[in-house]
């Protein structure tokens, strides 16, 4: 667990983060979100040190983060940023062999765990792992960055905007594969962003940053439906608002009996899917089919648009 | 339409389709072939004669040199695979090389020891001609560094293998080699040391100098700019200047004079080569650790490098390269500059340049010169190789 206390920072007689408090519990994806100069940046990296707080207190797993030095407290927090930050000189293997090789492991471990995040991120080490990173692809670079920050098996991971320099097909990918990892692995994440999209799709909880303090701390669904202030839902996109709340919605939930035609829909998928499936083609009911394929009932175009509105 | 790559052809035109660079070789061979080829003195200092290339050479020697030298000249005329001219280019040298010591030796009176026949303006001219061609040719092949050493190396030998034959034993410049052989490699090595000497003490103390330029912006403008006003000052005159607190230091310091610290000679020769040197390799420094991507410093940073891992493991290697190429600069710089050193009895090639000089002998100064000329341009071949080797991404 990772507590912050009334941690704030000044640059130069500038608050850039002002008295945020936060726990984040072992095994969550907390995503912070906000527009640049919000801070969110600063609170990231006040986690491992690389800005020292200028009052308050962090604590991972009770410790206060200051009872180590700070190189020794980096090495076990994985830490990736934006562009990757790849050593241009080293190899891929000798990359993600990195944190590894500051702890003194033997090379052979060294090898062997390098060999193994290589095959996780589905990158063949017989074709990679000598390769320079110039050499590889954008999408392959990050997941090497990834890859990189996970070596020692950290129980904590923090991630400053490393989707950033993707494009929007890898993009995607990149988070549904770091979402797997994730609770393969069960590594804490903490994510900053300015994409309120990547924040619902990845985030357990969302803190929503802006000038220096944090606006509201929840599950992306409690944001999307009682958004603490303007700016947060200004921030969401007040158009897009019932739709992110149907994608919260798993078809499952709302199964009933009666006639539907035409091709069924999955029960896991959601209700936001199966609007735009009912809209797509003109039907006003679907047949909801489970794992096996057999008919467990149906969904309704009125049963979507009535979970589109927001709670009361 | 099977019209297409013959209009073309027409449209090119004979002419069009020479090779731009053998136009100007062949243009050099007939000036070459035309003007003095060698040029022969009763004694050193005398005035002598001209000789023209087919007045110089046997004719049994000539005819073949000059088809040789014509035949290459064509190859350089069409387009042709640059391993081909390559070659030709080598053979074509080695050809004239031989020309040279067939000539000194037919020019030189049986017995005659005071005699010299020396390399006339059409042999300087016929060897640019086929070096520009060598160097296109390899220019053109983009050799990898190693094979770039090799054919160095091989150039090195079949020069050192001319030497040893004898061949060129009746050449102005080996006759003063002869009478001074002693000398010349006491003079090569201090001219080696000094070039080297002062480059290792510029390399042990800009590195750690342009480390802190990089880390203290603050000190980046005054120690830059200081070398960069320690660069503008004329090397004679910062022999000068030296010469005064040297001679001062050796005086009063004990222990100084016996470290061979005077005035004059060889301390004051290396401290002036070694402040010329601090500007490209504290530059080069700071420019290389300048050019490392923030990014990898951010990364090293945050996964747990202390200062001195990151300056070791990324900084550093990161630079290199460009570190080494400024030490490229300044071996090239110095082996040129340490010829002046002579002038303060500081030793090197530039006794015998300066020697000549007084003595209105070319052959002594070429005597110093060729060898001067030679070093910087191996060394230029060799560490321009080093750079490639340390780039990533190229080396491998």
């Amino acid at each position: 667990m990772i507590e912050i206390e009334h941690v704030s920072k000044n640059f130069d007689g500038v608050t850039v983060v002002d008295d945020v408090s936060m726990e984040i519990a072992d095994g969550e994806i907390v995503v912070i979100v906000g527009t640049s100069g919000s801070g969110k940046t600063t609170l990231l990296r006040m986690i491992n040190r690389l800005i020292e707080p200028s009052a308050g207190r962090i604590a991972i797993d009770g410790a206060d983060t200051l009872s180590v030095p700070a190189h020794q407290l980096r090495r076990q927090i994985g830490y990736v940023i934006q562009g990757h930050g790849l050593f241009p000189h080293r190899s891929v293997g000798e990359n993600i062999g990195t944190v590894p090789k500051l702890l003194g492991w033997e090379k052979a471990r060294i090898a062997a765990r390098t060999d193994e995040l290589m095959t996780l991120f589905q990158l063949d080490p017989a074709q990679f792992r000598d390769r320079l990173p110039a050499e590889l692809s954008g999408g392959q670079q990050q997941r090497v960055g990834v890859a990189r920050a996970l070596a020692a098996a950290p129980k904590l991971l923090l991630m400053d905007e490393p989707f950033g320099a993707l494009d929007p097909i890898i993009r995607a990918k990149a988070q549904d594969d770091l979402k797997a990892i994730q609770r393969r692995l069960k590594t804490t994440i903490v994510l900053v962003t300015h994409d309120m999209n990547e924040a619902i799709g990845l985030g357990d909880r969302i803190a929503v940053m802006d000038r220096g303090k944090v606006l509201q701390y929840d599950t992306p669904e409690r944001i999307v439906v009682r958004p603490a202030t303007e700016f947060v839902g200004e921030l969401l996109g007040s158009g897009e608002r019932p739709f992110r709340l149907l994608s919260f919605r798993p078809i499952r939930d709302f199964v009933e009996a009666g006639p539907a035609e035409g091709a069924p829909i999955a029960e896991t998928t959601t209700l936001l899917a199966a609007l735009e499936e009912a809209l797509w083609t003109g039907r006003d009911a679907l047949p909801v089919a489970d794992a096996s394929g057999r008919i467990t009932g149906r969904v309704t175009l009125a049963t979507a648009v009535r979970q589109a509105a927001r709670p009361r | 339409m099977s019209l297409a790559p013959s209009t073309i052809d027409a449209q090119d035109g004979f002419f069009g389709r020479l090779d731009r660079l053998g136009v100007l070789i062949a243009v050099l061979l007939v000036a070459g072939m035309a003007i003095p080829f060698a040029n022969s003195r009763a004694n050193r200092i005398v005035p002598g004669t001209a000789t023209p290339f087919f007045d110089a050479l046997p004719l049994a020697a000539a005819l073949p040199l000059a088809g040789l030298l014509v035949a290459v000249a064509v190859l350089a005329l069409v387009r042709s695979p640059a391993r081909l001219r390559m070659l030709a280019s080598l053979v074509a040298l080695g050809g004239l090389a031989i020309g040279l010591g067939i000539a000194a030796d037919g020019l030189t009176p049986a017995g005659d020891r005071v005699a010299r026949v020396a390399p006339a303006g059409g042999f300087w001219l016929l060897m640019l001609a086929f070096s520009l061609m060598a160097s296109d040719a390899v220019a053109r092949l983009r050799l990898r560094p190693w094979p770039r050493m090799g054919l160095l190396a091989v150039v090195v030998a079949a020069v050192v293998a001319i030497l040893l034959s004898g061949l060129w034993n009746e050449v102005s410049v080996l006759r003063e080699y002869a009478n001074r052989a002693d000398g010349f490699w006491r003079e090569a090595g201090v001219h080696v040391l000094l070039a080297l000497g002062s480059l290792a003490a510029a390399t042990v103390i800009g590195i750690p100098v342009g480390i802190l330029c990089n880390r203290v912006p603050r000190l980046r403008a005054a120690i830059i700019n200081t070398l960069n006003a320690v660069q503008t000052i004329p090397s004679i005159a910062l022999f000068g200047l030296l010469i005064a607190p040297l001679a001062w230091v050796g005086a009063n310091i004990p222990g100084a004079s016996a470290l061979g610290i005077a005035g004059i000679g060889i301390a004051p020769a290396m401290l002036a080569l070694f402040l010329y040197s601090l500007l490209p390799v504290v530059a080069n420094t700071v420019a290389g650790l300048a050019g490392v991507p923030e990014s990898a410093e951010e990364a090293a940073r945050g996964m747990g490098m202390t200062d001195r891992e990151r300056l070791l493991e990324v900084d550093l290697p990161l630079a290199f390269p460009v570190i080494l190429t400024g030490i490229r600069i300044v071996l090239v710089q110095n082996i040129g500059l340490a010829t002046i050193a002579a002038l303060i009895g500081g030793g090197g090639f530039g006794v015998f340049v300066f020697q000549g000089v007084g003595q209105t002998a070319m052959d002594l100064v070429l005597l110093g010169a060729v060898p001067t000329v030679a070093l910087a341009f191996a060394a230029a071949v060799v560490l321009d190789a080093f750079v490639e080797l340390a780039t990533p991404g190229v080396g491998r």
